[in-house]
This record gives C-alpha cells, sequence and structure tokens, in this order.
C-alpha cells in the first residue's frame, strides 16, 4: 500500500494562496500517521518555483512544479490533467485539495480523470487502515455524514479553514515537472477575467465576516456594514439573499444555501432576521453576534451573543468601539 | 439542439432532520421531497435555450429509486420533451457511479449540451456533473452563472473569489448551473396535464462499484443557548468586552 500523500498547492496570479498550506498541513497529517511523504504540486507563470520553497515550512518533502504561461490564469483542463498524472505516476494513498472556488472546480474534474470518487468539502480527515474517512456536512449542514473511501487514490477536497496551517518544517526538495500534454490546448478558454475588489478579502479566506441583510433598510446603509468591516481589519462583507436579489449587493456576497458557506472565527450579523437559508451558510462560525431590532429573530437562537436594537444606531457605536479596542 | 439535464430528487431542507435506525441515512419519515435546487435552475435554462432558438429537444435524466419518478415528471411540466430514470433501489453516495450509470446512458445520445445543478442540494459535492464530463471527455464548465449558446458554441460566466471570470467552449459540452442562470418556472395546469402524457423510459442504472459510502449519519451538536446582552448602543460594551475576553477573536 503507498504510504505517500499527493497535496495540490493552488496558486493565483503566480503567488501561493493560504489554502495551499492547508492542503500541505493536511496532507502531512496523514503521512505522519503512515510514515509517508509528502509531494506538493504546483503550477503557475514563469517565476512560482522562486516561490514554493515555504511548502517546506508545512511538511512537504517534494514540490513538483511547472512554470508555463498558460498556468499565469486558472487552467481548469490543462491543470487537472496536470494533477491527475502526478497522482497517476506516483502510487499515492491520497491526494488533497481544498475545496476553494478553484478546488471546487478542479477536485472533482481529477477524481474523474483517475476514475475514482470524490469526497469533498470534507470538515475532518483521517486515515483508518486501507480505508480513507471524513466528514461532510450534508444536507444544508444539518446532518453530518463520515464518509468511507475504498478507492485508491483517494481523492478528497477540504472545506477551506477546516485545517489551521502548521509549520512542520522539512527540507523540501523542489523539482521541476514538464506535464504530457500542451498546457494551451484547452477546449474551455478564459475570454475575460473581471477583477473584483482585490484588495478585499475573500469570504472564504476571512477569519471575520461582517453581514448585512433587510434591516438594513436600505442599499446606502450597507456602508456601515462595510465600516465595521474595515475597523476588524481582517473581515470580509457578506450579505442575505435578499441583499442580493435587490441588488444591494453582487450575488458573490450571498452567504446561505445556495450562496457561500462559510465558518469564520467571528460572524456578525447585522440587521439579518436568520431565515433557514441563510443559517445554513454560517451555522458552523466559531462565535456568532447578532443585531437586530426584533428581539424574536430566529437569528438569536444560534448566535453567542445578541444586541436587540435598531442597527443604525448600534452598528456605528460597535464600530467605534471595535476600532478603540485595536488602538490598545 | 439537444440538451440533456441531470436532475436529483432531494428532500426539502426546512425541517429538523432525524437519523434513521441504521445510522447510516436520515429518517425519510415525513419527509416532503423536490428537485434539488439548482437542477431547477438547470432545467430552467435548457428550456430557455431552445425557446430562443425556436426548435430542439430537451431531455431529463435521474438516477434514482422509483419515487424519483415524480421529480421527472414535474421536469416534463414545466415543458421538458421526455424524462429517464436510471432506477437504483437507493442513490449510493458514491459520485463516481452516479456519473458512470449518467455517461453510459448519455454517450452517443448526440447531445449539443448536458446541463447539472453545480451541487445537489443534499449531499453538497458538485462532483457528478464534472466526473460525467471527464467520462465523456467533454469540455467542462463547472459553477456557471450565465449560460449562451448561439452558432454552435457556448458562452459563460462563472464567480470567483472576488473576481468572476467569462468563458468560451465549443459543443458538445457539459455544464453545471449555479442560481442567478434563470428562475425555475412553475409547472402550468396544461404542462402537468401534458406531462402525464410524455415519454417516461425507465431503465437500470449502471453504478459499477460503489467505493465511497455513508458509515455513519448524525446530528452536529447543537450550538450552546446564545445570550441577548442587552438593548441598543448601551450593550456594546459588554459585547466588546466579551468578544475580547471570552471568545478572543478582537
Amino acid at each position: 500500500m503507498a504510504n505517500n500523500i499527493l497535496a495540490f498547492a493552488e496558486s493565483r496570479g503566480g503567488d501561493l494562496r493560504k489554502v495551499a498550506y492547508e492542503a500541505v498541513t493536511a496532507a502531512r497529517a496523514l503521512a505522519d500517521a503512515t510514515g509517508g511523504e509528502v509531494h506538493a504540486v504546483v503550477a503557475g507563470p514563469s517565476g512560482i518555483a522562486a516561490k514554493v520553497g515555504t511548502l517546506g515550512t508545512y511538511g512537504a518533502d517534494v514540490v513538483a512544479v511547472v512554470e508555463h504561461p498558460a498556468f499565469a490564469d486558472y487552467n481548469p483542463e490543462a491543470l487537472a490533467a496536470f494533477v491527475a498524472e502526478r497522482a497517476r505516476g506516483g502510487g499515492y494513498r491520497a491526494v488533497v485539495l481544498i475545496a476553494s472556488a478553484q478546488g471546487k472546480d478542479l477536485a472533482p474534474r481529477v477524481a474523474g480523470k483517475l476514475g475514482v470518487p470524490l469526497a469533498s468539502d470534507l470538515t475532518t480527515i483521517r486515515l483508518d487502515g486501507d480505508k480513507v474517512v471524513g466528514t461532510h456536512p450534508v444536507n444544508t449542514g444539518k446532518v453530518i455524514a463520515t464518509v468511507t473511501l475504498t478507492a485508491a487514490p483517494a481523492v478528497v477536497s477540504l472545506r477551506p479553514g477546516a485545517v489551521t496551517a502548521a509549520e512542520k518544517p522539512r527540507s523540501a526538495r523542489v523539482e521541476p515537472a514538464t506535464p504530457a500534454g500542451d498546457p494551451a490546448a484547452s477546449r474551455v478558454k478564459v475570454t475575460q477575467t473581471i477583477a473584483g475588489n482585490t484588495a478585499k478579502l475573500d469570504l472564504g479566506d476571512a477569519p471575520v465576516i461582517v453581514s448585512g441583510g433587510r434591516g438594513l433598510k436600505a442599499a446606502e446603509n450597507f456602508k456601515l456594514v462595510e465600516e465595521l468591516a474595515a475597523a476588524f481589519g481582517n473581515a470580509a462583507v457578506g450579505a442575505t439573499r435578499a441583499v442580493t436579489d435587490d441588488g444591494w449587493r453582487p450575488h458573490s456576497d450571498q452567504i446561505g444555501q445556495t450562496g457561500r458557506q462559510v465558518s469564520p472565527n467571528l460572524y456578525v450579523a447585522v440587521g439579518i432576521s436568520g431565515a433557514i437559508q441563510h443559517l445554513a451558510g454560517m451555522r458552523t462560525s466559531k462565535t456568532i453576534v447578532a443585531i437586530n431590532k426584533d428581539p424574536e429573530a430566529p437569528i438569536f437562537k444560534i448566535a453567542d451573543y445578541g444586541i436587540v436594537g435598531d442597527v443604525l444606531e448600534v452598528v456605528p457605536a460597535l464600530t467605534a468601539a471595535v476600532k478603540a479596542a485595536k488602538a490598545h | 439542439m439537444k440538451i440533456a439535464v441531470c436532475i436529483k430528487r432531494v428532500p426539502e431542507m426546512d425541517v429538523r432532520f432525524k437519523i434513521a435506525p441504521n445510522g447510516t441515512s436520515v429518517d425519510e419519515t415525513g419527509l416532503k421531497w423536490d428537485m434539488s435546487d439548482f437542477d431547477g435552475y438547470a432545467v430552467e435554462a435548457a428550456l430557455q435555450i431552445t425557446e430562443k432558438l425556436g426548435s430542439g429537444e430537451v431531455v431529463v435524466v435521474t438516477v434514482g429509486p422509483d419515487a424519483a419518478q415524480e421529480t421527472l415528471r414535474k421536469a416534463l411540466s414545466m415543458g421538458v420533451t421526455r424524462a429517464v430514470h436510471l432506477k437504483v433501489d437507493a442513490i449510493p453516495f458514491d459520485n463516481f457511479a452516479i456519473a458512470r450509470a449518467l455517461a453510459t446512458e448519455l454517450e452517443g445520445g448526440g447531445y449539443d449540451l448536458i446541463l447539472f445543478g453545480k451541487m445537489s442540494i443534499d449531499s453538497s459535492n458538485g462532483a457528478v456533473g464534472p466526473i460525467t464530463a471527464e467520462l465523456l471527455n467533454l469540455p467542462c464548465v463547472a459553477a456557471a452563472s450565465k449560460l449562451e449558446i448561439a452558432n454552435g458554441k457556448g458562452t459563460a460566466r462563472r464567480e470567483l473569489e472576488g473576481a468572476a471570470e467569462l468563458l468560451e467552449f465549443p459543443l458538445p459540452a457539459v455544464v453545471s448551473i449555479d442560481e442567478g442562470v434563470a428562475r425555475p418556472r412553475y409547472p402550468s395546469l396544461k404542462g402537468i396535464m401534458a406531462a402525464k402524457k410524455k415519454p417516461l423510459e425507465v431503465k437500470p442504472a449502471q453504478l459499477g462499484d460503489v467505493r465511497m459510502t455513508v458509515s455513519t449519519m448524525a446530528l452536529p451538536p447543537d450550538r450552546p443557548p446564545g445570550r441577548i446582552l442587552g438593548e441598543g448602543v448601551a450593550a456594546v460594551p459588554e459585547l466588546v468586552r466579551l468578544l475580547q475576553t471570552e471568545a478572543k477573536v478582537l
């Protein structure tokens, strides 16, 4: 039985993303259980090879890296082919990805190419003899399924943030790799990338999320949510479906059953009543704060801390208090 | 234009689930069932494409038990041409096995476009569509928030983290649909009557080996009961104190 673990280290714009270290950390834990090695795989534009040594800090023994202009942007067909090729060549026990926007797209393609199922969006993972076992929230997070994979290799994606990147230094061997096919020969072409606010923290990466709902009464009051997020400094802004449907915020900000599912350290729900579809997207947050004028709002049932009041008054006061606390 | 839409029957989510005595599934007593949310968007998108082109056929396919025929009938009542039921006693959790059954049915069917919802709302894997694309060796766009088909090719938009991308792809192709593409229509009475006479073919699903199973299902631990700290601006200092000293997030 193969003991080595393959970790896909995600990059964007020529730099590794935070989730790359999460993948390597998770792979390290699996490899330590069997005495195997962690092999990380990276694809990016010219210059990325010089930046991948940090994966060793988190436990990679080998980093296979391909530099090609066609990998400057996310290139699903070529990337899936490359990762599957590395997976086939190495005889791995498991292939670990992170279920980020890119990973959610990539992981099933890799599994499909390898002819195996994908255990996706896992919140925990471990080995059980020859099997890989993980937990996966189903039914909008209301039920937790423990999933057993008997396929070889076991292809898994982990929910972003489920594993905290932890240093476990190895002197990683960085090995240049060449994909078998031409990375530029993709059937699906990206014709345009519409950059959002790149300075903005993504909902999946942010340790704090401040989210607004209809209780804000008008689109222009969303600036209160943004100001509170800015006061935390490490916060992203989310919204309910009602708000994105009304066009107050872009669709990509929606948290809930049909939007993003997040689990930050702190979730601040501003003027959100707590419809079941919204709770499905944020109920696994570590600490939940709710501010709402209706003391009977369902959000207070799952909030650790609640304030009953007018968000237009309470939020600016909270913003000032958070700023003051941060200043100390 | 011949379009296949792969759909799934799932329980409605606005209930408190109970675990079945076998410990590996939810107790189905009293659950209501419907087409998975994103699959509804996919059916609507397919209907709009053929309506816009003025011709074409939309076929829905599902893997499921006998009761899944209700979900196929719903799609037929929305305006789909015909349905294929790939019959299993229970839907396996193995997304490769499901993709294999679908690919076996779809291969050689002459489809220009194969649509999926971006994920099923119950098992939430989002894997069956892209795996099916791999098995059929077709180009694939996952989680499209916009989709247009014209002049034998497709264009789509995908939402990324803090960005979006526009894509172009040749047909035939596999696309999984995010919400935003098209709100599903309600079946009309005429549609419901017509659906009863539309063809619904039943075949055994060719799943092959099942290599991913659910070993246990459990309810998540309840959150500890929350505290209302007070009313209005006066409660803010206490909230900040607790965020610093108790939750340690500030």
